[in-house]
């Protein structure tokens, strides 16, 4: 299953608690192109690994960072095959 | 001077010791006072100071890592121990004397006494303890007499082989004062009962303890006219606290530290300090360079011990204390240790701001704030909280959770509001009192 719910809820709380708007969560949404700000961004991380146990973020490149919110759910997807695996 | 299982009366210490061989024998030794009880060490301070050239006073939590380096930067040649401490501590090579309870007579102290330098280590929230050299004249300078000494009973959390505690011992020795140790193996509530019983005028601690204190019923037993707190920063919360459970007694909190000696006591029962205590007054000046409080006095340790050892003072004498301060209309507030900074990409955060945010909530207890690792920003803040009641569950959780994060919201920037909130059932303390940042 897709961990795609888990990350928009979290997403969602995470802008409503930090008051930032979002548009609609599509999937080519440019996430820096939103109010989602780093420190938003860490606090998603934060928030993942505590509901999914999984950090696909402290292992990998920072220049292969995802841009869109398509990307984002692919990178966390890839990291719950691989620790089902 | 007492504690759970013994207790003596100053006077007798004139004509009596607690060590295996005489004192005199002792003479220009370089001496290290390794107890596990307190009281043992109090008795050793009192039979050596004037004829060892040096005491050193091991803290009661020496992780044995760093008894080595103390022998060898101390140049010890001697320890002072009890049977508990002998057990379990290697003193090869050295001269061993036995602290016991009981008194044995001694011949007066000569008339050729020496200034015996007294060493204190550092609390060390971080790193090994550092040894600080002082002078008896020094620890006693800020020592003024008691109204009524003999109506007067100390009581204090705080461990005598540390600054804080060392200066009640001084001030009860001097008095001379009743004075009611503490145990490291006692609940607090036996402590207090203690301290009750014994009528315990003058109770000193830090913040921490003090929170801890509060969370007891029997502090309802205890009836002291002088509260302080130091060693710690005492937020405007703990300070209305302890006015709210002692209405008779007068709260003070102070600012001490081993290096930086005694610096100032405040006494209207505010957080933070009046900014005209910065500035020069008789016997201490203080200054306030990049933020961070700076004390040049005659109460200050006069040097670091150990061949590698960096310089306690500038170059004027100020000892920079590490803690950081701002003036705002006039007064002082504390910011908290420049070491304990969290760096949330690249905003600094200050741990101790946000635990005074989390502690005015009236069901916090205690918070400790504390940074954890995280992959985007290098750290993001994380806060663990102990409260007065039981440990809420489920929706309780939740809706405290939501109340506390509220309560950050609306005092802090988002990038200090905790990104996640633990609930514990206690916070551990260090063995100097201090809440310990490093331990799980």
């Amino acid at each position: 299953m897709s961990v795609r719910p888990i990350l928009l809820s979290e997403m969602t709380r995470i802008a409503d608690e930090n008051q930032k708007s979002l548009p609609p969560l599509v999937d080519d949404l440019v996430m820096l192109e939103t109010e989602f700000d780093s420190l938003c961004f860490a606090l998603l991380v934060a928030g993942m690994e505590e509901r999914t146990g999984l950090d696909p973020f402290t292992e990998m490149d920072m220049a292969d960072l995802p841009v869109t919110v398509g990307e984002l759910v692919a990178l966390y997807d890839r990291a719950q095959a691989h620790a089902a695996a | 001077m007492s504690d759970p299982k013994r207790s003596v009366a100053f006077a007798s210490l004139e004509t009596g010791s607690n060590l295996s061989c005489p004192p005199a024998a002792l003479a220009g030794r370089s001496v290290l006072i390794a107890t596990q009880a307190q009281f043992p060490a109090a008795l050793s301070l009192i039979a050596l100071d004037g004829l060892a050239q040096r005491l050193v006073l091991a803290p009661p939590d020496l992780p044995q890592a760093s008894l080595g380096t103390i022998l060898r930067d101390a140049e010890i040649d001697t320890v002072v121990t009890d049977a508990a401490a002998h057990a379990t501590s290697d003193f090869a090579g050295l001269d061993v004397v036995i602290a016991d309870d009981r008194l044995v007579p001694i011949d007066p102290m000569p008339d050729d006494a020496v200034a015996t330098e007294w060493v204190l280590a550092t609390s060390g929230t971080t790193g090994a303890p550092k040894l600080v050299v002082h002078t008896l004249e020094g620890l006693a300078g800020a020592i003024e007499p008691v109204v009524d000494a003999a109506a007067t009973v100390w009581g204090t959390f705080y461990d005598i082989r540390r600054y804080g505690g060392l200066q009640i011992f001084l001030r009860a020795v001097l008095g001379p004062s009743s004075l009611i140790l503490s145990d490291a193996d006692e609940a607090v509530g036996t402590f207090l009962d203690r301290l009750g019983r014994a009528g315990a005028t003058h109770i000193l601690g830090t913040p921490s303890h003090w929170r801890r204190a509060l969370m007891s019923p029997r502090l309802s037993g205890l009836a002291p006219r002088y509260v302080r707190l130091s060693g710690e920063i005492a937020d405007q919360a703990i300070l209305d606290q302890l006015k709210r459970a002692f209405p008779e007694a007068h709260v003070a909190h102070a600012y001490a530290s081993t290096e930086a000696g005694v610096g100032f006591s405040v006494d209207d029962g505010r957080a933070g300090f009046p900014a005209d205590l910065v500035g020069a007054r008789p016997g201490i000046e203080i200054r306030v360079r990049d933020e961070i409080l700076q004390v040049r006095s005659v109460r200050t340790g006069r040097r670091y011990l150990g061949a590698d050892a960096a310089d306690l003072a500038d170059s004027e004498g100020f000892v920079d204390t590490g803690d950081r301060v701002a003036v705002h209309e006039g007064r002082y507030v504390f910011l908290g240790r420049r070491s304990g900074l969290i760096n949330v990409g690249g905003a600094k955060v200050q741990p101790e701001e946000v635990e005074a945010v989390l502690n005015r909530h009236p069901g916090v207890s205690m918070a400790r704030v504390r940074g954890r690792p995280n992959p985007i920003l290098g750290s993001l803040v994380v806060a663990d909280i102990a409260l007065h009641g039981r440990l809420p569950e489920g929706d309780d959780a939740a809706a405290l959770s939501a109340e506390l994060l509220a309560l950050c919201r609306r005092e802090l920037p988002a990038y200090k509001v905790p990104a996640r909130l633990v609930f514990v059932e206690t916070l551990p303390l260090t063995a100097s009192g201090k809440l310990a940042r490093g331990m799980p």
